[in-house]
């Protein structure tokens, strides 16, 4: 029992760690909230590209920032929004397949990325923390702007619920309710957009789409309702960012790694129950 | 000011539900369609009066989705123009698209009372939540279309006639005048059948008008007020027994229908049927 619970505290002595549970807690939920979005409209794909294609301004805010915090939200936050209307647009015409235009363009946006951040000096650090996070060095301040957009995103979400489910579920009896469909789509891009942006320190832009899709599909598979699906969307997030943060702790391996990790087994384990019990979804 | 634009668009509804009396519920008037260079719909022009029941036939790829689309407000038509009850459909309420099954995705999580408090969201406006008032009109349209009792059931175990019930009672929920249902008897049983018509035959009492896309000739020949026969042009429209002729039928589906004489009346054989059009 004292041991179990110096397991547990030991980690806590430090700052950097309180501050890194927080973080990966809160962005870990967050994440997990929008996914279920991501998740039910099949935009996984979306939000991979989606962080990807942040990357270029991620690299130049890095460079003209000077390394600062502010300047590379800033950035990121920007190029975000813009990635995300104009993945949004791409989507919505022409003669290209979808999945072709977006891959042409995010694997494009990464590869300018690479390019801009290859030529600072620090080029492979750099480059680790902007792909894998870097939950670890998450500061003050960090976890200031993290709860203040986390809470407005969780606040749109909750204020415009039954709006994103019916455009989500059947955006033909939107049109015919006379939303203004478009719009709240659009919405819905940029909170993805920048629910992406608040999580890159935690996972870094390479992991995020599992932040997105992975408890949100745990929580699909065990839930009929979507109130229910979110909330065990964000519960699971939050024990995966716990575990794998500790086991990053003890077993001194990259964090934002070791948390995606964990979702992946809980995922897999819910999965194959489920298959060995016979039953598809609850 | 954009939200003020929204506010707007969402809560502009005390005026579209004053409708004015003398102008009919649906005026289609010269009503084409095209994607890029294909043909869906072509001069199509008709009117329906309140509280008649339509439907409208034609084979696979007639414009039978497209010309429901278009009247519900969803589509805009290439050239021509609809009206309901004297306006374009983009500021109205009262109209109602039932979607063909396939298009749905049916492991959504919901529940059956979710999907029908849907119909509430045009009267709720932005930022309400749903209602005491609103969840008993919920029930009260389960219990009009008998499945009451599955009100707290995922959508995922319906059956294919539960499915089509839960449609009809959103529609009832979201007080629609006109409800557009497309091909609602494809892939369910008879007895299935039956039941939804029986519905409609309840709706029809409390002066809801129907437009109806079917396969089912027989269906549409004995319980429509009239029947529209489509295949991109307006072939014929009018009450069963003169627009079902050989002739209107022929050119309806050329080689895809067979007619055959039996005991004195023509009995309509095949259409490839099912999914799309």
């Amino acid at each position: 029992m004292g041991e179990a619970l110096r397991i547990l505290l030991d980690p806590l002595q430090y700052a950097f760690m309180v501050r890194g549970l927080i973080a990966a807690v809160v962005t870990g939920g967050l994440c997990a909230l929008v996914g279920t979005y991501v998740v039910l409209r099949g935009m996984a794909f979306f939000g991979d590209a989606l962080a990807h294609s942040i990357l270029p301004g991620l690299a130049l805010g890095y460079l003209l920032g000077g390394g600062s915090r502010d300047a590379l939200f800033g950035w990121g936050l920007g190029t975000a929004i813009l990635a995300a209307l104009g993945i949004g647009a791409l989507s919505r015409g022409g003669r290209l397949k979808e999945d072709t235009a977006i891959g042409v363009l995010f694997a494009g946006a990464m590869a300018l990325g690479v390019v801009l951040i290859s030529t600072s000096r620090s080029y492979a650090v750099d480059l680790t923390h902007l792909l894998f996070g870097d939950v670890l060095g998450v500061g003050e301040r960090d976890l200031i702007r993290l709860g203040i957009f986390a809470a407005l995103i969780v606040i749109l979400i909750v204020l415009f619920y039954k709006e994103f489910l019916v455009i989500s579920f059947d955006p033909i009896l939107a049109v015919t309710l006379r939303l203004p469909t478009r719009l709240f789509e659009n919405l819905l891009l940029i909170l993805i957009a920048v629910t992406v942006v608040v999580a890159l320190q935690t996972v870094g832009v390479a992991l995020m789409v599992a932040m997105l899709v992975t408890p949100a599909a745990t929580a699909y598979l065990l839930t009929r309702r979507l109130p229910a699906m979110m909330a065990l969307s964000v519960a699971l997030a939050a024990l995966s960012a716990v575990v794998g943060l500790y086991a990053s702790y003890y077993a001194g391996v990259a964090s934002g790694a070791a948390i995606v990790l964990t979702a992946t087994v809980v995922f897999l384990t819910v999965r194959l129950l489920q298959i060995v019990w016979g039953s598809s979804r609850a | 000011m954009a939200l003020v634009n929204l506010w707007r668009k969402v809560t502009l509804r005390e005026r579209d539900r004053a409708h004015p009396s003398g102008e009919p519920i649906v005026e289609v008037s010269r009503v084409s369609m095209r994607y890029d260079r294909v043909v869906a719909l072509e001069d199509v022009s008709f009117t329906v009066e309140t509280g008649e029941r339509i439907a409208i036939v034609g084979p696979n790829g007639a414009g039978k989705s497209t010309l429901l689309k278009i009247i519900a407000g969803v589509l805009t038509p290439t050239t021509g123009s609809v009206r309901i009850y004297g306006r374009g459909p983009g500021g109205h309420l009262c109209i109602a698209y039932i979607p063909q099954r396939n298009q749905v995705d049916w492991n959504f999580p919901l529940t059956v009372a979710d999907v029908v408090m849907m119909g509430r969201i045009g009267k709720m406006g932005l930022l309400r939540h749903p209602g005491p008032r609103d969840w008993a009109i919920v029930r009260r349209a389960l219990e009009q279309v008998g499945i009451a009792d599955l009100a707290d059931r995922p959508i995922r175990a319906l059956s294919g006639g539960q499915q089509q019930r839960m449609f009809i009672a959103r529609a009832l929920a979201q007080e629609a005048e006109l409800l557009l249902m497309d091909e609602p008897f494809t892939g369910l049983d008879r007895p299935a059948q039956e039941g939804i018509l029986e519905i409609l035959e309840h709706l029809r009492r409390q002066g809801v008008t129907i437009l109806l896309a079917t396969h089912d000739l027989e269906q549409a020949a004995s319980h429509f007020d009239r029947v529209l026969l489509l295949n991109r042009r307006l072939i014929a429209f009018g009450p069963p027994d003169a627009v079902l002729t050989p002739g209107a039928l022929r050119a309806a589906y050329g080689g895809h229908l067979r007619l055959i004489p039996v005991e004195g009346e023509l009995v309509a054989v095949g259409d490839t049927c099912c999914e799309g059009g």
